[in-house]
């Protein structure tokens, strides 16, 4: 909405704002230089850990190489490989399975788990307590969350022999380790954190009233969420989308564990090139990714306007 | 006289933990009327109001609306509906789908619920901003909205939680003077949740003033004002002295309080200029302190200040005795 649309009739007028007139032109010269150096320590960061990096990647990736030797050079030959190849599309499809299946299942279990912390669960007390009960699993590092399945999922583990000694399942199932459920399975893990707090956070600032105001209005329970508290969480769900899409798009290690080396991601192809010590192929992939994880995000936003969380 | 629209609460008691915030209430609201729930804050009007409305349960005792029980209906079956104090607009919906969104919730389809909010929003005069959000409005109208919303359903009580709290004072009396016509024309109950007597004077066909979660006093606006019961409701609808005479304790309204040459000698304290009138703050002798206004012309025809000896007169009869 354009702000010239935004016209309040029946409003009073209200004087235009004074701004203090700067007398010295030296007080504002030195106000912009206090502002410049304010900036300065984050934005030498960013560059030297984030631009530069970048730049450097996307140089390499325009680089050839043989099996012993890396020739600075600019060709296409990386990406015409790259694009050319169809492992390069079914990686790329897998990936993209990957983080949609995660997506699908971190935002219905996170809208759910922060739904009932911000809504059913009235004491504030009891709030922070289950709060801190979801972050508990980041006490310990992620590979070592992520090994700890393997155990448990194997096929002597605790879910096969639990199983069998139900007698539910005749023999082993082997599904549950080494296959696409249980690198979904690991993510989900991971990465429903993220969707939760986002969430949470936005459902935090729902004014309670309005869900009254539904009640009173002859709103369902179901009616509520759904046209009153879904809406008003959605750019909470988008942030906590941004967080878990980028996160599985970019990560190698739990498909590598998870899978046990059996199915592969795009992560997982950089990883084998720089295994290979052919880093202008692995930077053309990295390029790729970085791409297509950017449109993604690019789409995203557009669907919702997440400032005004921020 | 009763009338198949009256709204009737028995023994009605509201308990949080301990605390007591609605004490054995009993009343009968007729139906199209203006009633005004008063009193501080505190008192018990808005859990009273909330129990009418169903948002809060009731510890204790019924709530009788058209002679049907309404205690445990949920709040869109009892007839009721209410705007709440910081309207409670959805901020994701346009002015049109928060005036529908009741009849969205039922099930009437689009062009029919858009039809009926949009009559509702010309009822308010609202007409042109039905495609605005509620963050386009200024606060006088995200409350016509907020009316406009609540009384798509067609209650035989609407609800009101200090709907002109949020209101600059200019912006305050045309809104009030606005809702009065709007009950006039509806010819349903309005039940109005004020802190402010002269709101409640201003607007109320009967005003039920709560103190205490209990009813200190309830009846018309003028009897109210011109008869308190007790020396609080003389104190909080103001304009009134509590004077403390060997009979008794009567309360003695301070325009009635005049200067004059032989009366009851006192000191001034005080002038207050207020348009119309001018506040004279005396003291009498035993330490009381006597509140006169006194017309603008007559005082300045003879201009007092503070520290001055003055002599204050009042008709006997104007001396309205206190039952506490």
């Amino acid at each position: 909405m354009p702000p010239e649309s935004i016209s309040i009739a029946g409003s009073f007028e209200t004087p235009p704002l004074v701004r203090p007139q700067r007398t010295r032109r030296g007080h504002l010269a030195s106000r912009h230089v206090t502002g410049w150096l304010l900036a300065a320590p984050l934005a030498v960061v960013l560059l030297a850990f984030l631009v530069l990096p970048i730049i450097m990647i996307v140089v390499v990736s325009f680089w050839t190489a043989t099996e012993f030797s890396i020739v600075p050079a600019f060709s296409w030959e990386n990406y015409e490989f790259l694009l050319g190849s169809d492992v390069t599309w079914r990686v790329l499809l897998n990936t993209a399975k990957y983080a949609v299946v995660t997506w699908a299942i971190t935002v219905v279990l996170g809208f759910t788990v922060a739904y009932f912390l911000a809504f059913h669960v009235r004491s504030q007390t009891w709030q922070t307590a289950l709060f801190l009960l979801c972050t508990i699993p980041f006490w310990t590092s992620n590979i070592i969350r992520m090994i700890s399945w393997i155990p448990f999922l194997g096929r002597e583990g605790l879910a096969n022999s639990a199983l069998l000694s139900w007698g539910v399942i005749d023999e082993p199932l082997d599904w549950l380790l080494f296959s696409d459920f249980s690198v979904i399975l690991a993510f989900v893990h991971l990465y429903t954190l993220f969707m939760v707090v986002p969430i949470f956070n936005t459902m935090m600032r729902i004014d309670r009233t309005l869900i009254e105001a539904a009640n009173d209005a002859g709103a369902s329970g179901f009616q509520t969420l759904w046209n009153v508290v879904l809406p008003l969480t959605r750019p909470g769900i988008m942030i906590g989308t941004i967080f878990v899409i980028t996160l599985v798009m970019g990560d190698f290690i739990t498909v590598r564990f998870m899978s046990g080396s059996q199915s592969a991601n795009v992560g997982r192809l950089i990883q084998n090139d720089i295994g290979l010590l052919q880093y202008p192929s692995a930077s053309a992939t990295s390029v790729l990714l970085l791409i297509v994880t950017l449109m993604v995000i690019g789409i995203l936003l557009r669907l919702v306007d997440i400032r005004k969380e921020l | 006289m009763r009338t198949g629209q009256d709204l009737e609460l028995i023994h009605l008691t509201k308990r949080y933990g301990d605390t007591v915030a609605v004490d054995d209430v009993s009343y009968l609201f007729r139906g199209g009327s203006y009633v005004c729930l008063l009193g501080p804050s505190g008192c018990g009007k808005t859990s009273t109001l909330r129990m009418i409305a169903g948002h809060e349960t009731a510890s204790q005792g019924s709530i009788v609306l058209c002679g049907t029980e309404v205690t445990g209906l949920p709040p869109a079956k009892r007839g009721t509906a209410m705007m709440f104090q910081s309207y409670a607009l959805f901020p994701h919906l346009t002015v049109r789908d928060n005036v529908a969104f009741s009849l969205k919730m039922k099930g009437v389809d689009q062009a029919v619920r858009h039809k009926r909010a949009g009559e509702l929003l010309e009822l308010v005069d609202m007409t042109r901003y039905a495609d605005r959000l509620p963050s386009q409005l200024s606060g006088g109208q995200q409350q016509r909205v907020a009316l406009a919303r609540a009384l798509v359903t067609n209650p035989q009580v609407l609800l009101l939680d200090e709907p002109l709290s949020a209101l600059d004072p200019f912006l305050r009396v045309r809104m009030r003077t606005e809702l009065k016509k709007l009950q006039r024309e509806l010819g349903i109950s309005f039940i109005h949740v004020t802190h402010g007597q002269d709101e409640a004077l201003a607007l109320a066909d009967e005003i039920v003033l709560m103190n205490n979660a209990r009813i200190e006093q309830a009846g018309p606006a003028r009897e109210i004002f011109n008869a308190p019961r007790t020396e609080f409701v003389a104190r909080f609808m103001g304009g009134h002295n509590v004077v403390a005479l060997p009979q008794g304790r009567f309360a003695l309204r301070a325009d009635s309080v005049r200067l004059a040459q032989n009366g009851t000698e006192a000191v001034v304290r005080a002038v207050e200029y207020q348009g119309g009138h001018v506040a004279l703050t005396a003291r009498l002798a035993g330490d009381q302190e006597i509140l006169a206004l006194i017309p603008e012309g007559d005082f300045y025809a003879d201009p007092k200040s503070p520290g001055d000896a003055v002599r204050l007169a009042w008709d006997e009869g104007r001396l309205h005795r206190l039952q506490a």
